[in-house]
């Protein structure tokens, strides 16, 4: 109903300026929604940031349902909206079947990297790199030797996360017992805090005393359990830190905010191909704040600090998920 | 799999049991009044909405439950209004109810709150807290029967036990009270019920009502108990598999409660262990989400008994034409 509204608004507005020459951005939001507290909401913050220190407009949709992606698309490139930022893995395919009929606009995909196509900007992020250095944070604030990962739809981009985790805390702890879960294999899995409410309780049952979750609304449920059951969680995509002051270890950001006001930034003229942002280019990192500084000791930041740089130096290697389809840590 | 996992799935069981149990007790009334109800998720998802943003702004979760069973109750009356009085197709009305009930609660959420659609966080006092049994504590390290008591009975929130307190409750309003014959018989026979001089319209609404109470308790249980506030979509099809379950039990008390229990068994530990290995063939954790529709679809071919529904369901009473 109000998605209708708005593009029947969009089409309505097309009309009325239609020739005014002025190429506006456009951001389509994934299935999770603008305000999951993670992945979709950096991407909203990036562009409310471009848009009140240019004083820029941009358009935007937030997907409903897997049939969209393409009409959007074609909506927003046929409105001359330019550039047109996508969000996840999911708008792979659209993007291929769409971006060549529209050689003079600029697309931006977030999360995909295996196109090909001259107009078209991926950025992927080396979430692998992050999570590692989480994955150490969690082994080391860690008193039971098991630490706990649950996604969300069981995807490789999640096993991803989850693979780069278990490196970080078997680098710490040779021993460290990993319980890893997936909530679902649809895209419910991304909003069903129940679930991962009962996910976590079942981690702590099997031991787990830190728990990253990497799982969009899901997570809330998992930030939450944690913090009434008295054990640490780690949040992702976003400074979830403040969710649960005092309970959250830490964050595991991607900056996609950073990728967002980029692309807004650029306009027109942005630069296509493919872009991968690791921790050198602050891509990923780990988020500190107050809310989290009394469960960060200086072991613990020295320690992130070295690997950090490490793996910039490319002194350690971490394994991606992508490589071979399978993870050296654990096992999904 | 050592005893303490197993009370521990079982207690996991007990939590995903209950709002599948309110639910499907909900739709038995409903549907037993001859008002097939697919609307089971939007109350629910309404009732969550309602309750944890009530309890988050006046600070109790009692205020909150009866603003939860306020807002399913007038989704009910809704679906009343269109299915009884106006005799339109109760498919229609259900499925209508639960796209309203899902773009609603967001925009209600986002107009109110501003924070993307969900409510702020309870804390303590806006949320049913668990319940500890006497002596829970002191029983724990009796062997078998101490974790069954001080983990598995108690330590739930008051709706769980008001949940499982529902099924006798409905059987005995159902079969052993003359509301509950008159019930029965109108999704039956509504002419005949009618000719006895009892009002058709007004039965189908006392049992249309009944169920907004409990879908409103169930999307309470959800949002104020379970987890403390509301995230969009949060009942994610759990009104469904309530219906299911209700097919799967036959439209009868004692079996909803065994269905939701098995459903909500199933969901454990699927959550649990996520693929499980039986002597070297392994069962993706894919097979036991997919589990209850399945085994509702084998019921309703009829290869376990025949599921018959009531049998003047889903067809509007017109008195005379």
């Amino acid at each position: 109903m109000t998605l209708m509204k708005s593009l029947m608004g969009a089409a309505a507005s097309l009309a009325l300026t239609a020739g005014a020459a002025l190429a506006e951005p456009a951001l389509i939001f994934d299935l999770g929604g603008k305000f999951d507290k993670s992945f979709n909401e950096a991407a909203h913050n990036g562009a409310s940031r471009w848009a009140e220190e240019t004083g820029g407009k941009y358009r935007e949709i937030e997907l409903q349902s897997e049939a969209q992606r393409e009409q959007a698309l074609r909506r927003f490139a046929e409105a001359g909206a330019n550039p047109v930022i996508t969000m996840g893995f999911g708008m792979a395919d659209p993007l291929s079947a769409v971006a060549p009929d529209y050689p003079d606009t600029k697309f931006v995909a977030v999360d995909v990297t295996w196109l090909d196509a001259p107009n078209l900007r991926q950025i992927g992020f080396a979430e692998h790199e992050g999570s590692y250095l989480v994955g150490m944070m969690a082994a080391m604030a860690s008193e039971s030797g098991t630490v706990g990962f649950i996604g969300g739809m069981d995807i490789p981009l999640i096993r991803h996360f989850g693979c780069g985790y278990a490196q970080g805390a078997k680098a710490v702890n040779p021993d460290v017992n990993i319980v890893a879960n997936m909530t679902g294999t649809t895209p419910s899995a991304w909003n069903d805090p129940v679930k991962g409410s009962e996910l976590t309780k079942a981690q702590i049952a099997q031991g787990a005393d830190v728990i990253y979750a990497a799982a969009g609304g899901t997570g809330v449920g998992v930030l939450q359990t944690a913090a009434d059951e008295g054990i640490l969680s780690i949040g992702v995509d976003s400074n979830q830190n403040h969710l649960h002051p005092g309970k959250v270890l830490t964050s595991m950001l991607k900056r996609v905010d950073v990728a967002v006001y980029e692309a807004m930034k650029a306009g027109t003229d942005v630069e296509t191909g493919v872009f991968t942002m690791g921790l050198a280019e602050e891509g990923v990192g780990v988020a500190m704040d107050d809310n989290n500084a009394s469960l960060v000791s200086d072991d613990m930041k020295g320690a992130v600090e070295k690997a950090r740089q490490d793996i910039i130096d490319g002194k350690t290697s971490v394994v991606s998920y992508y490589e071979n389809d399978s993870c050296p840590a654990v096992s999904f | 799999m050592d005893f303490l996992t197993i009370i521990q799935v079982l207690d996991s069981t007990v939590r995903l049991a209950t709002p599948l149990l309110l639910a499907c007790l909900a739709g038995l009334y409903s549907e037993r009044a001859g008002i097939f109800d697919i609307g089971l998720e939007g109350k629910m998802l309404m009732a969550a909405f309602f309750s944890a943003a009530v309890a988050a702004v006046s600070g109790s979760v009692w205020l909150g439950l009866l603003a939860g069973i306020g807002s399913s109750l007038v989704l009910s009356g809704l679906h009343g209004l269109a299915s009884i009085t106006f005799r339109g197709n109760q498919l229609i009305s259900g499925v209508a109810i639960n796209f309203l009930a899902a773009g609603m609660t967001v925009l209600i959420a986002q107009d109110w709150f501003k924070q993307g659609g969900r409510t702020p966080s309870l804390f303590a006092g806006g949320r049913f807290e668990p319940i500890e049994f006497p002596f829970a504590e002191a029983v724990s390290g009796v062997p078998i029967l101490g974790p069954v008591y001080s983990e598995l009975l108690s330590g739930h929130s008051i709706l769980v036990y008001i949940a499982f307190l529902a099924v006798p409750g409905t059987w005995w309003v159902l079969y052993r009270t003359r509301f509950g014959l008159r019930l029965r018989a109108v999704g039956e026979n509504p002419a005949a019920v009618d000719t006895a001089g009892v009002s058709v319209v007004g039965l189908r609404y006392a049992a249309v009502a009944i169920c907004g109470v409990l879908c409103g308790i169930a999307g309470a249980y959800l949002a104020t108990a379970l987890q403390a506030g509301f995230v969009k979509d949060m009942t994610a099809g759990r009104g469904f598999i309530a219906l299911a379950a209700l097919i799967f039990a036959k439209w009868r008390p004692w079996q909803a409660m065994w269905a939701c229990l098995l459903f909500g068994l199933l969901q454990a530990v699927a959550l649990r262990f996520q693929n499980i290995d039986l002597g070297g063939v392994v069962i993706p954790v894919q097979v036991m989400d997919a589990l209850p529709y399945i085994l509702t679809v084998v019921i309703l071919a009829g290869f376990v008994g025949k599921a018959i529904p009531p049998r003047a369901g889903g067809e509007p009473y017109v008195k005379e034409r």
